[in-house]
């Protein structure tokens, strides 16, 4: 059933989530949060070496320490043959998996890790690390990306021969993977256009930099039942790849979902469950783990750095006939960069007749690289927007009607291959330009940027379960994480069909024992899918209500119609009976057949894709470099805000990462490869003083595949924010930072180059 | 038949010798792999495995049933993630 | 090494414990006194997610040591609340939706009321430079904000 042009009476509006309570208390509990009687404390050792040969690792001086119960390295786990997956949101070899967890042969990245203790205390724990004694052979180490294609880099993977090309090359290098998008002839359309601009950018790596760090509590017992209380974005996920690293049989492995501490796509992966059960199942006991925040920077995996080169050709009325980008995406220790997205997404908003991407997966010695919301378009779309203001200014049009001449719309042939459908792209860009920022004068000394962003969002399998208690009440339960507020929408969107108040209805996360499979919570997609099995989930348990009231009456039970929470005779010849609510229904449920509830699982197809465009205005102080943000708006297409706070909440967060992404945050390298600042204070994210209010306007042109139009948002606000800003600073000061992130000595020294 | 296109961004090309549209007789996805398999050994499975498939412009992903219609633009795109 | 004995007054009850004397307080609220309120985002300092009052004094509780509570009052999130009835900082941040992922709710929510205690009518600004400790990477800050500015309204009388 579709409601997007119904009346609706709580989809749209702004309750109280179910779970606010306890988080405002501090009585919600995350991974951290948990304990139980004489549990262990485990900890990683991690190289500190970004490349080497692990000649050998001896653990008998810590294995005899007192208070230690369990020392683990590679030996431990099993080797696992090389399998080619979607794991954690991207791709991913499983055997890659198991070695990142745990290495074997080489450490790939300073902080990789080599073996795991498991003690009495914490401080048992770090003692017993100092008595491992590995013996490294250091090996030269690559970081940057353009470093690690050149011939003479060190190279990771003797096996990596480049995919994606043909003939296969007969060398080993450390590009994993090429890729090419083509539409139309590119050297026709360059021959073609009259203005061309060429532009050329980098990106520094950042992390998700969620502030609960990774933690887990684990427990096998003796007869081979395991426990797992972790958060994540999946914990159906968790209990998948630690099955298959451990080689274990999934009904045996229980995951647990804790509330999470933010995830942005970085909890996708596993870092330490299967190693908590390892030193579980060899202690005999139970086995807390958790990683400080160095260890979140050096062993987790953030996103790419990257390359990337745009030439774009135009005619002089602006439209765009040629457009040409390269990327270069480092993958981190193993293959597997969202390249493929970075090449998708860039041109992903225009009407371009004549386009050429080409991308490189490439490996360098840095913790694998993991999803970080819209994983590959933030980097691709920096470039690109960036090239278009710039070509803007060579044509001399307004940046804003640049972009609409050349719009995506339905109808749009993309590069990649689809043809876009319902999208709302210029719905995006028509609210832009009527928005009072849009309008207001620039002040004095200040610049104003535009930019903007397409992510496809996905949909994915669901499952989901709705119970109706017998005093009426009803329970919500899906396999989703909550890392938004999520679960107030799955109540929301429930109370809507039944024609219930939301406060009757109460929605959860159950664990895998629970509920059917259940993907992972990211791409964009619960709203959009676990919505969609909730929705279809409450219908069924309607039709159920409605046959109760049915036999309750002694009717026909399509004589019955169900309205605002009641069962009605549908007309006068159906019988003079009383309406039948919720909680008269389920008082007899025993005596009508018994217990109502109804579990659907779904696999969504036909999730909407998202497009947002952000205008900022920013203050450059030209003494210091520092750019401050003086206003900034964010626009959305968002299908349906089923609760809009949550969904603009989502906007202005991603828009905040885009903000940190730009200015401040970035992984700095020793020349041994050894990151310098794990840590916030040198990691700079944003602060609450370093934001304005941040708007987020919320367009709806509906998805006609969800059943009240909603699209997924998560993603798109990260999209724009770096070439936005950048724009603003090129409007304000006449210098283009073309290299992320535009911190101060940056900005200083693009200043003083520009005279 | 419906006619499929396989997006250029693909490492599956070296499997088709640098072939990107193919007439297919198959009405589903799954039907579509099980043919595809049958022509290029090895092409089958990679699209199950690693790609997406785009029905006049909506993504679909692992999804057998996923109908093709003769007149439907089908391309296959590289799997899509998140974060 | 034998553990330190420290009496303390933890959210108005007295309360005493045992800790090791490298332990900070942080560890010792967690996994001795069993208030995991306060959570450990970065153990530096720099993130706020520990924020703890000692004797009204807004403190990262990752930088002070379990013994150095001895004879002093400490507020932790589990103390805001008044019984049944939240205070007005917890419940702005609900109707605000100031709050994603909550992890950093608890001590943004202490540090809120170390700002209103001492500042009862702040600016905008005062309040985000004040709040400039509490990383939060859900939000961007703007729900935060509004709830903090609406929350201390309430507590001046001006609104409900």
């Amino acid at each position: 059933m579709n409601y997007i042009n119904s009346d609706l009476k709580v989809v749209g509006t702004r309750p109280i989530r179910p779970d606010g309570v306890e988080k405002v208390t501090g009585r919600a509990l995350y991974s951290a949060d948990t304990r139980v009687a004489g549990m262990l404390w485990g900890k990683i050792l991690r190289s500190p070496h970004a490349h080497a040969r692990i000649v050998s690792i001896d653990t008998s001086k810590a294995e005899a320490l007192k208070g230690v119960h369990a020392v683990v390295t590679s030996k431990d786990f099993p080797a696992i043959k090389s399998e080619e997956a979607f794991v954690g949101e991207g791709p991913m070899n499983f055997r890659d998996l198991s070695d990142n967890i745990m290495a074997r042969n080489k450490a790939l990245y300073e902080g990789h890790a080599v073996a795991a203790v498991a003690a009495t205390t914490p401080a048992i724990a770090d003692e017993a690390m100092a008595l491992i004694d590995v013996t490294y052979e250091v090996l030269p180490h690559v970081i940057d990306v353009d470093d690690a294609m050149k011939a003479d880099a060190p190279v990771l993977h003797a096996d990596m021969f480049t995919a994606g090309v043909n003939p296969k090359p007969a060398t080993a290098s450390n590009i994993a993977k090429v890729v090419t998008f083509k539409k139309g002839d590119i050297d026709a359309g360059f021959a073609d256009a009259e203005v061309i601009f060429e532009g050329s950018y980098t990106t520094k790596p950042v992390h998700q930099g969620y502030i609960e760090p990774h933690a887990c509590l684990a427990t096998y017992n003796p007869d081979g039942q395991i426990s797992i209380h972790a958060s994540s974005q999946g914990h159906f996920m968790i209990r998948a790849y630690t099955a298959k690293l451990l080689g274990l049989d999934m009904a045996d492995i229980r995951v647990n979902p804790a509330e999470i501490g933010g995830g942005f796509g970085g909890k996708t992966l596993i870092y330490l469950e299967p190693v908590a059960v390892a030193l579980s199942r060899k202690s005999g006991k139970s086995v807390k783990m958790q990683m400080t925040r160095e260890e979140v920077f050096r062993g987790s995996g953030p996103t790419s750095g990257a390359s990337v080169s745009v030439k774009l050709g135009a005619k002089k009325d602006g439209t765009i006939v040629a457009a040409q980008q390269v990327l270069k995406f480092q993958a981190g220790a193993y293959a597997g960069s969202p390249i493929g997205p970075g090449c998708m997404c860039g041109f992903a908003l225009y009407d371009i007749p004549n386009i050429d991407v080409l991308g490189y997966d490439v490996v360098s010695n840095r913790p694998k690289v993991a999803a970080y919301r819209a994983p590959g378009a933030p980097i691709s779309s920096f470039a690109v927007e960036c090239a278009v203001d710039d070509l803007a200014r060579k044509l001399g049009m307004d940046p804003l009607t640049l972009r609409e001449k050349n719009a995506a719309v339905n109808g749009t042939k993309t590069h990649y291959g689809p043809t876009h459908t319902n999208i709302g792209y210029t719905q995006v860009l028509e609210a832009a330009k009527a928005h009072p920022h849009w309008k207001a004068p620039v002040a004095e000394g200040h610049g104003r940027g535009l930019a903007a962003g397409f992510w496809f969002n996905i949909g994915g399998e669901s499952s989901a379960t709705v119970h109706i208690n017998e005093d009426g009440t009803v329970m919500v339960a899906t396999g989703s994480p909550d890392i938004g507020g999520s679960r107030a929408s799955m109540g929301m969107m429930a109370a809507e069909v039944l024609g219930i108040p939301v406060a009757k209805v109460k929605a959860i996360v159950a664990d895998t024992a629970s509920i059917g499979f259940t993907f992972l919570t990211g791409g964009s997609r619960v709203t959009f899918a676990t919505g969609m099995a909730v929705t279809q989930a409450t219908e069924k348990v309607v039709d159920q209500l409605k046959a109760r009231a049915a036999q309750t009456w002694d009717i026909p039970v399509d004589a019955v119609e169900w309205k605002d929470g009641k069962a009605f005779p549908a007309g006068t010849n159906a019988g003079a009976f009383e309406p039948l609510d919720l909680a008269a229904i389920a008082l007899k449920q025993g005596r009508t057949g018994g217990p109502i509830n109804a579990e659907v699982s779904v696999n969504a197809q036909g999730a909407g894709a998202g497009f947002g465009a952000h205008i900022c205005d920013v203050k450059v102080d030209k003494e210091t470099g520092h750019v401050e943000i003086v206003r900034y708006t964010a626009i959305q297409d968002v299908g349906k805000a089923i609760h809009p706070s949550y969904v603009e909440g989502q906007i202005q967060g991603g828009a905040a990462q885009g903000i940190g992404w730009a200015l401040s945050e970035e992984y700095i390298y020793n020349d041994k490869g050894q990151m310098e600042n794990p840590g916030f204070l040198d990691y700079r994210c944003p602060v609450a003083s370093d934001l304005p209010m941040i708007e987020a306007v919320l367009v709806e042109v509906p998805n006609p595949r969800h059943p009240f139009g909603a699209r997924g948002v998560g993603e798109v606000p990260i999209i724009p924010p770096m070439a936005a800003i950048s724009n603003a600073i090129k409007s304000a000061v006449g210098v283009r930072m073309e290299h992320l992130p535009m911190s101060p000595p940056k900005v200083r020294a693009a200043l003083d180059a520009a005279g | 038949m419906p006619k499929v296109v396989l997006s250029s961004g693909s490492a599956s090309l070296g499997l088709t010798g640098g072939v990107t549209e193919f007439e297919v007789e198959a009405t589903s996805f799954r039907r579509l792999i099980l043919e595809l398999e049958k022509r290029f050994p090895g092409l089958g499975n990679q699209v199950e495995e690693s790609m997406a498939v785009a029905i006049d412009g909506e993504i679909y992903q692992d999804a057998y049933a996923a109908e093709l219609r003769p007149g439907s633009e089908i391309v296959l795109i590289p799997k899509i993630g998140g974060g | 090494m034998a553990k330190q004995h420290v009496t303390a007054t933890i959210n108005g009850e007295a309360a005493e414990f045992l800790c090791e004397t490298q332990q900070t307080m942080l560890d010792v609220l967690r996994d001795v006194v069993g208030l995991t309120g306060a959570k450990e985002g970065c153990a530096s300092g720099d993130c706020g997610a520990c924020s703890i009052l000692v004797d009204g004094t807004l403190v990262c509780s990752c930088l002070m040591l379990g013994v150095e509570a001895e004879g002093t009052s400490i507020t932790t999130i589990e103390g805001i609340a008044q019984g049944d009835h939240l205070h007005p900082i917890q419940q702005k941040f609900l109707e605000h939706a100031a709050l994603q992922c909550g992890f950093c709710t608890p001590g943004l929510i202490v540090a809120t009321k170390a700002l209103l205690d001492e500042n009862p009518n702040p600016t905008e600004t005062e309040a985000r430079y004040w709040l400039a400790g509490n990383l939060c990477r859900c939000t961007g800050y703007d729900k935060v904000i509004r709830a903090v500015m609406d929350a201390a309204a309430v507590m001046r009388g001006e609104t409900v």
